[in-house]
Order: C-alpha cells, then sequence, then structure tokens
C-alpha cells in the first residue's frame, strides 16, 4: 500500500457493481465507471436511489453483490475498510466525541503504527491547512458545524488516502455556511489532487463541485457526465428534471405530420428539422432561460407569480393547464392574471420519449 | 415548573419532606443508639436524641471488635472485595455479552439475547440449592470466589449495556473501521469511553448490590474469616444468648452503611448523567 501516488495512480474502477440485499431488494443495478486519478465525482439523486449505498460499498462498509470495484489498481471487493486506502467523511462527522481533535486526526495512523513524530507533523500540517490550530485540544462538542466538518475532513486528509469519500457532508451545515465550505473542499481537493467521490441530494451543490457527475435514480446510473453534458444533453426526462434551477418545463405533445410539427395545447409547433422518433407521443422539454418574451410570440402564459430575486425574475405561469417557468433577466412589470407572450430559443428543444422518458 | 402557584409548592414540599423523613427516621435511630450505652438502650421509652457514648463505642467497635465476632476490619474487608468482585465482574462480563449481542451478526443471536434475559427470572435465591451444590463442588466454599462468582451473571447489566450500545451512532463504528480498528480495539478506545457514564452507573447499583448480599455469603460461609459486615450484623444479634448489645450493633451497622453512602456521593454526578444521558 503506497501513499506516493505518483507511483501508484489513482484510479477507481466500478464493474457492473450490484446491490441486492438478503430480502431480495435490489438497491443498485450494475454500475459501470471508470474514475481518473485527481477527478471530483459527485454522486447525486434523490433520497432513496441508492447513492449513499453505492458509495459505502467503494468504502468497503456495505457488501458488494456482484461486480468489481478496483481501487488503485487493486480489487478491493474483499477488503476490510481500512485496508482499501480510502478516507470517509460522514454526514453527522462521526467523530469520536471522548477524543480531542488532535486525537480524533491522530487515531487513523496510530493504528496504521505511524511513528508518533510523524503523526505529530501530519496533523499540525493539516490542522494549518484547516485552520485548526488553536482547536487542537478542543472535544468535539466544544466545536460549531463548521468546526467540526473541518476536523472530519482534516480525520481524512492526514491519512493521505488514495480517494476521499464524502457522504452528504454539508446537509448539517446552514445555508451559508454550507456555500463557503462546498469552496474549501472544491480548493482543497483540487490542490491535494486526490481522488473524490461525494455524494449529495442537492443538484447545485453537485453542479458546482463535480468535474463529472453520476445521476442515480432507483439504483441505476441515468447519467455519467460533466455538469454542463448532462445541462445542455440530458440522457433521460428525469436527468433533464432534476440537473437545472428552477427545473425544466415539460409539455406532453403529439408528434405530427412527417415529424415535423409538434401539436400541444391547441398549438401547432413547426420545429425547424425533422425529428425522427418512433413514437408520437412526445415530451418536449425546455429550461425556464431558454424562453424570451416577444409580443408575438407563439405561447400565451397567465402569470401565476412573480418571484423577484433582483439580478432575475423567476415567473411561474400556466400554458392551459400545464405549469411553466420562466427565468428572465432584471425586473419584470407583471403582475398575477396577466397574460405574456413568449418564445422559446430555437436550439434550446428537448425532446423525450413520452413513455420511456429516453432522449431522442 | 415555572408558574407561581404557591399551594402546589407548599403541598409538594410537604409530601417530598415527609418522604424525606420517612428514610432518614430509622438512620437517625441508628445514629442515636450508637451513641447511647447498653443499659438506657434497655430502658423503655427508647431514646429519640443523641447520647454521650458514640466515640466510647465507635472505639469498642473499631479496637477491640464485638465480642463473639469477627474484628470488624477483617469483616469490612471482605465485604469490599466481595462487592467489587461482583461489581466489576458483572459489569466486564455484561459489557462483552451485550458488545457480542449488538455488534456482532452471529446465529440464534436472538436466542442467545434471551436466555440472558430470562435469567432474570433465576436470582440465586430461586436456585439456592444446586448453586451451592456446584459451589461446593468445585471446592469454593469460604473463598472469595464461592462468595462472587455465583452472583456474577447478571441480565440487567447485559440488557442496560445492550440499550447504551444501540444508542451509539453506527456512523462511529464505521469511521472506527475506516480508521484501522479491529474489534477489540473499538471496544476499547471507542467504545467503553462512550459508554462509561452507563459502566459508571452500573458500578454504583451493582456495588450496592453486592456490599447488601446477605443470603448467599451467610450460606456458603463458615470460616469466621471470611465473615461480611452485612451477615455479621444478624449473627451479633443471637450471638453468645445474652442480651444483644444494640450500641455496638447499631455501630456497625451505621459503619457498613458508609461504603455504599460514599460510592453514591463520590459517583453520583455519573450516575444520573450514565441514567439519564440520551446524546451520546
Amino acid at each position: 500500500m503506497s501513499h506516493d501516488s505518483s507511483q501508484n495512480p489513482s484510479h477507481i474502477r466500478l464493474k457492473g457493481v450490484e446491490k441486492i440485499y438478503p430480502n431480495g431488494y435490489k438497491a443498485i443495478h450494475g454500475i459501470d465507471m471508470e474514475i481518473e486519478e485527481g477527478e471530483f465525482i459527485v454522486l447525486v439523486g434523490p433520497s432513496g436511489c441508492g447513492k449513499s449505498t453505492l458509495l459505502r460499498m467503494v468504502a468497503g462498509l456495505e457488501g458488494i453483490t456482484s461486480g468489481e470495484v478496483h481501487i488503485a489498481g487493486r480489487k478491493v471487493n474483499e477488503l476490510e475498510p481500512s485496508q482499501r486506502d480510502i478516507a470517509m467523511v460522514f454526514q453527522n462527522y462521526a467523530l469520536y466525541p471522548h477524543m480531542t481533535v488532535y486525537k480524533n486526526m491522530a487515531y487513523g495512523l496510530k493504528n496504521l503504527g505511524t511513528p508518533k513524530d510523524e503523526i505529530d507533523k501530519r496533523v499540525n500540517e493539516v490542522a494549518k491547512l484547516l485552520e485548526l490550530e488553536k482547536l487542537l485540544d478542543r472535544r468535539p462538542k466544544q466545536l460549531s458545524g463548521g468546526q467540526r466538518q473541518r476536523v472530519a475532513m482534516g480525520r481524512a486528509i492526514v491519512r493521505k488516502p488514495t480517494a476521499f469519500l464524502f457522504d452528504e457532508p454539508l446537509s448539517n451545515l446552514d445555508a451559508k455556511l454550507r456555500v463557503q465550505m462546498r469552496l474549501v473542499i472544491k480548493n482543497l481537493q483540487a490542490r491535494l489532487g486526490t481522488t473524490t467521490l461525494y455524494v449529495t441530494h442537492d443538484q447545485v451543490e453537485a453542479m458546482t463541485m463535480a468535474d463529472r457527475l453520476i445521476v442515480l435514480k432507483d439504483g441505476i446510473a441515468e447519467q455519467i457526465g460533466t455538469p454542463m453534458e448532462l445541462y445542455d444533453k440530458p440522457k433521460t426526462k428525469f436527468v433533464a428534471g432534476f440537473i437545472g434551477s428552477p427545473a425544466m418545463n415539460f409539455i406532453e405533445a403529439k408528434l405530427a405530420n412527417d415529424g415535423i410539427e409538434l401539436h400541444f395545447g391547441g398549438i401547432n409547433f413547426t420545429l425547424k428539422e425533422k425529428l425522427n422518433s418512433q413514437t408520437s407521443n412526445i415530451t418536449f422539454g425546455f429550461r425556464p432561460e431558454h424562453i424570451t418574451l416577444s409580443n408575438n410570440g407563439a405561447l400565451n402564459l397567465k402569470v401565476e407569480l412573480i418571484e423577484h430575486l433582483g439580478a432575475e425574475s423567476i415567473i411561474h405561469s400556466k400554458l392551459g393547464e400545464t405549469p411553466i417557468t420562466l427565468r428572465l433577466n432584471g425586473h419584470i412589470d407583471a403582475k398575477n392574471g396577466d397574460t405574456l407572450n413568449a418564445n422559446i430559443n430555437v436550439d434550446s428543444y428537448h425532446f423525450f420519449d413520452s413513455e420511456s422518458g429516453v432522449r431522442i | 415548573m415555572i408558574e407561581n402557584r404557591p399551594v402546589s409548592t407548599a403541598i409538594s414540599h410537604i409530601v417530598l419532606l415527609a418522604g424525606v423523613a420517612i428514610v432518614l427516621f430509622p438512620i437517625w435511630i441508628t445514629i442515636v443508639a450508637a451513641s447511647h450505652d447498653v443499659a438506657r438502650l434497655l430502658e423503655v421509652p427508647l431514646p429519640l436524641g443523641l447520647g454521650d457514648q458514640f466515640f466510647e463505642n465507635l472505639k469498642q467497635v473499631v479496637g477491640k471488635g464485638v465480642e463473639g465476632s469477627t474484628p470488624i476490619g477483617i469483616m469490612l474487608f471482605n465485604s469490599l472485595v466481595m462487592a467489587l468482585m461482583i461489581a466489576f465482574g458483572k459489569i466486564s462480563i455484561s459489557l462483552l455479552s451485550a458488545y457480542a449481542i449488538v455488534y456482532f451478526d452471529f446465529r440464534f443471536r436472538m436466542l442467545f439475547f434471551w436466555m440472558i434475559f430470562i435469567t432474570l427470572m433465576l436470582p440465586v435465591e430461586v436456585r439456592i440449592l444446586p448453586t451451592y451444590e456446584v459451589v461446593a463442588q468445585l471446592g469454593m466454599l469460604d473463598t472469595y470466589w464461592g462468595l462472587t462468582i455465583p452472583l456474577i451473571a447478571s441480565a440487567t447489566a447485559t440488557f442496560m449495556f445492550r440499550q447504551t450500545f444501540l444508542s451509539v451512532p453506527d456512523e462511529l463504528l464505521e469511521a472506527a473501521r475506516i480508521d484501522g480498528a479491529g474489534p477489540m480495539q473499538f471496544f476499547w478506545d471507542i467504545l467503553l469511553p462512550v459508554s462509561r457514564t452507563s459502566i459508571a452507573a452500573m458500578f454504583v447499583i451493582l456495588f450496592i448490590y453486592g456490599w447488601n448480599q446477605y443470603l448467599w455469603p451467610l450460606l456458603i460461609t463458615t470460616d469466621k474469616n471470611m465473615v461480611t459486615i452485612v451477615m455479621s450484623i444478624k449473627g451479633m444479634m443471637e450471638a453468645l444468648e445474652e442480651t444483644p448489645k444494640w450500641h455496638h450493633i447499631m455501630m456497625t451497622a451505621l459503619l457498613a452503611m458508609i461504603p455504599p453512602v460514599l460510592v453514591v456521593i463520590g459517583m453520583q454526578k455519573l450516575f444520573v448523567k450514565g441514567l439519564t444521558e440520551t446524546e451520546k
């Protein structure tokens, strides 16, 4: 087990990883993924999608039913968590309550048989990095949430592992601190260059932190890609709706006239080019920020609620019975009940098969 | 109660004071009896105020002992050894069995748990003959082992530690596993320190339980040097077929009360914490 990353490239490989619980419930359906050294990978999805389970399988806290997990070129399926050369940060931090900050960070190194002065050196280095020097003699109880969070990270960093695993580390912090810590973690990871797997249910966190992300739903990897790939070309309706805030608008439509016309809510919408589709039942998607107001716009939207955010306005409206959200720059002078005419930017259409949800 | 209701405050104080009086009265009588000479205690009515013989009696009991009885020092020592062995024995065994039941997934785990649990229905008094037989066969009569081992297995403590361990967050175990701690290391380094208040609370309860053992020591000790202080008090009342020496008996009783009181007072803070603390 070498800690020298130049000799031993950090590299996590998941090959057909599956998890089936003894009661027959299949939590993870065959996930394949290659993670390059130094990548920041975010596992994101709604609660119960299996993202934490997958992370815990990589950590060794959860058994692997079938498939293989490789870390730094070694198959680790049968290895104990401590032998996998990973470090984990838990949602509730899981600091040892009876140990000082120093001992919390030193405990893992002590168990590895690291010499005392080496432990001392490393703990002090990391404490400096995370601005914990003055807190080393405190107990976790005497720390604030943000400080505990940093200690939990320090405990992970001090071991110089092949990979960091984060399990929703920011969800116990208040909103402002969460945004701060997001940056701290991202910067630290970039500086240390350690491969990272990060679990969150917050898509904004996922988008801002990830080099690449995995969107999970019911134990299935819906899409793996960079944040912009997922934003621009979501592979499924689920990904399209999950990534981006406010969420994408969807309209159920019928494809007609040999794939060149779209019918919905009494509107005949002519497409720029022919859409090749097996089915005529189409879900038409477009993002709130890809709508512009225009006097001769095709959509007649009835305003229901306006949120003024200063730099932009979020308008919740209805097209017939379908809710449509608009995101417009600046202040919009409209009242509830007004009708707005709008167009959708031509390059920003998304089409999905209504039945399977797959992108067309 | 935040609101100010003088009537209910008064009533609750009266009830509390009555409770205190009921608890304190016998102790007061003990102190009073220990402070008179034997002649005064045989007169009617019995005295309710302190006499002047307290230190005289103390000197007599501690220095020379009560006639016909083992010296008080030996008895106190025997009681102390018995109470400590029972308390430590019960705590060690219960900690280990609770650890096994909570953290290890072995076959028939729940069966074992319930088997331990139903021993609650089998205190020493119920199984006294077979237990005596076993102890006698093992040659442990008149030994400290014989005094303590049959009392050590404890379902109550196992159950209590099980509850304590269940309230320890799983993430602590997981963090320790990632930090490379094996099962026994996790037990020593994390679980025991985290459960220390519960252990202290159990120690207080079990020390008093051990100290107050009467029937079992009475059965298996015949050697004068193995007599414990609690059983000796009864013996003193029947000694030598003469009038009981109440002033010395009460002084002995008073001395017998001191160690449990010290344990309770010394560990009071941890005791309360151990029984009420929910957050680990």
